[in-house]
């Protein structure tokens, strides 16, 4: 089953990377997440681990995941290492206001399930589509909020030199 | 070879190709012998049929009360989760909670209260929540009475990690470092009758303290709730497993009698029934390091009371969300 959800977000893709990239972010904007957590010394970036569950129906769902694709303020994607089988993948374009259009992109499943994995994945993607949808409003009111921050400093700091 | 021409000889001499009164007989006579021979020959393959089905059942029952730790199978287990997640989410509309009270690795000993019947879909839950959580590839057994490992749905248990309840069974599980479920009230405790659904009852079986003290292992409890919602259970029935002497032939001490689909009433629930779409919910309890909390040398019967009565805690405050029956 493949998801896709977009928004656009009144931010530079840049601070929207950089808050997408800190791993402890994630508990704070994703919905439904109830664990992510670096697992090995690599903390951000190519090839990084995480340890990450998801609440779908009777069950927290994920596994070990790890960062495949790692294209600076563009396209970061993972995939999973154990636990169901899943990749996923954020992906950032500027639009020419200055704003970022945020697309992410869920694909999962349990190869060799059979029909029962066939309707499960049909069962639980209204929910984790919810999830998708919630987690993307949540991240732009959190990188709004820190752009609105930024600015405010910038003004007080500017004020101050003045 | 001259044998063979002294044979030839004398049946000719008796008659053999003659093709006289007397040849006839002795022909109709010789196709009798070989009907009957070929009767013998059905027969004797008919006993050893029969006797290769006893045997391979009497195997299959001996090999079910075997713990083969190897019998798990973790891609059977993933590809077959998709199966448990629908029927815990769509049927029993499943919740557990606290899963991360589970130490992260590690052999540990999880204490569980059990109900609804021989369909026990408390364990499913689990079950399900426990790999899904952990991975197909944390190590996880569950003890299951004889009977159920002896029955035909016994095979897949075992893949999924269920072995026949002994203390040496689960000794090799914990030595192998792995997760072990329990449910010391089994058998007694899965049929309580309805108006005893929030009550833990161990039977004061105290098997599992002795266990986690042996093994050097952290008790986790784990109380769930809603199973025995699934039926309308009336009885154990354990008086009528001791008159019918079942207790001490297949270690069942009881025989319950409950009203289930599809059966009306139910007595023994050995076919199990269709259960009721009962909500289920399971609540993972903290760790009980017993010699850290008790002393080096603990009193088993002190550590089996504070483990049930925090278990029976915990069900009443489930007990008290709930706000209708089934429905939870």
């Amino acid at each position: 089953m493949r998801l896709n959800e977009s928004i656009v977000i009144s931010a530079p893709p840049t601070l929207v990377w950089d808050y997408l990239a800190e791993p402890s972010n994630y508990l704070h904007f994703m919905s439904g997440i109830t664990r992510w957590e670096v697992a090995g010394e690599q903390r951000t970036g190519l090839g990084a681990r995480y340890r990450m569950l998801i609440r779908v129906g009777s069950a927290e769902v994920g596994g070990l995941i790890e960062i495949v694709e790692w294209d600076e303020r563009r396209d970061m994607a993972w995939s999973s290492v154990l636990g169901v089988d899943q990749r996923g993948r954020w992906r950032l374009r500027e639009l020419d206001d200055g704003r970022t259009r945020v697309e992410l992109r869920f694909a999962y499943g349990v190869a060799g399930s059979g029909i029962p994995g066939w309707i499960a994945e049909l069962v639980s993607a209204p929910q984790l589509g919810g999830h998708l949808r919630r987690s993307l409003r949540q991240l732009k009111r959190q990188v709004e909020h820190e752009r609105m921050r930024a600015d405010a400093s910038q003004r007080r700091a500017e004020r101050n030199l003045a | 070879m001259a044998d063979q021409e002294g044979l030839a000889e004398q049946a000719k001499r008796n008659g053999g190709e003659s093709g006289g009164e007397d040849g006839a007989l002795r022909d109709r006579l010789a196709a009798f012998d070989g009907i009957a021979r070929a009767g013998g020959s059905v027969v004797r393959a008919g006993q050893s049929a029969a006797g290769e089905f006893a045997g391979g059942l009497a195997a299959r029952i001996r090999r079910s009360l075997t713990a083969d730790l190897d019998d798990r199978d973790p891609d059977y287990i993933r590809e077959s989760l998709p199966l448990t997640w629908l029927l815990t989410t769509l049927w029993f509309r499943g919740e557990v909670r606290n899963m991360g009270n589970v130490p992260e690795q590690g052999p540990v000993l999880l204490v569980a209260n059990h109900s609804g019947g021989n369909m026990t879909p408390d364990t499913l839950l689990f079950t399900l929540a426990f790999y899904t959580y952990f991975g197909v590839e944390r190590a996880f057994y569950q003890l299951a009475h004889n009977l159920v490992l002896a029955s035909p749905v016994g095979q897949i248990l075992r893949r999924y990690g269920t072995v026949a309840a002994s203390p040496e069974h689960a000794q090799r599980a914990l030595d192998a470092g792995a997760a072990l479920l329990v449910y010391p009230g089994g058998d007694w405790e899965v049929h309580l009758p309805i108006w005893e659904r929030h009550k833990v009852d161990f039977a004061n079986r105290q098997g599992f303290v002795r266990l986690a003290l042996d093994a050097g292992v952290p008790i986790v409890p784990v109380v769930s709730i809603g199973g025995q919602e699934t039926a309308l259970f009336l009885s154990h029935g354990g008086r009528l497993a001791r008159a019918l002497r079942v207790d001490r032939t297949l270690r069942l001490k009881v025989i319950p009698i409950s009203l289930a689909l599809p059966w009306g009433v139910n007595v023994g629930d050995l076919l199990g029934h269709i259960p009721l779409p009962a909500k289920i919910t399971v609540e993972v309890l903290a760790p009980i390091d017993v010699r850290a909390q008790f002393g080096n040398e603990p009193d088993v019967g002190e550590v089996y009371d504070h483990v049930t009565n925090l278990m029976q805690e915990t069900l009443e405050t489930l007990a008290a969300e709930r706000r209708f029956p089934v429905i939870g």
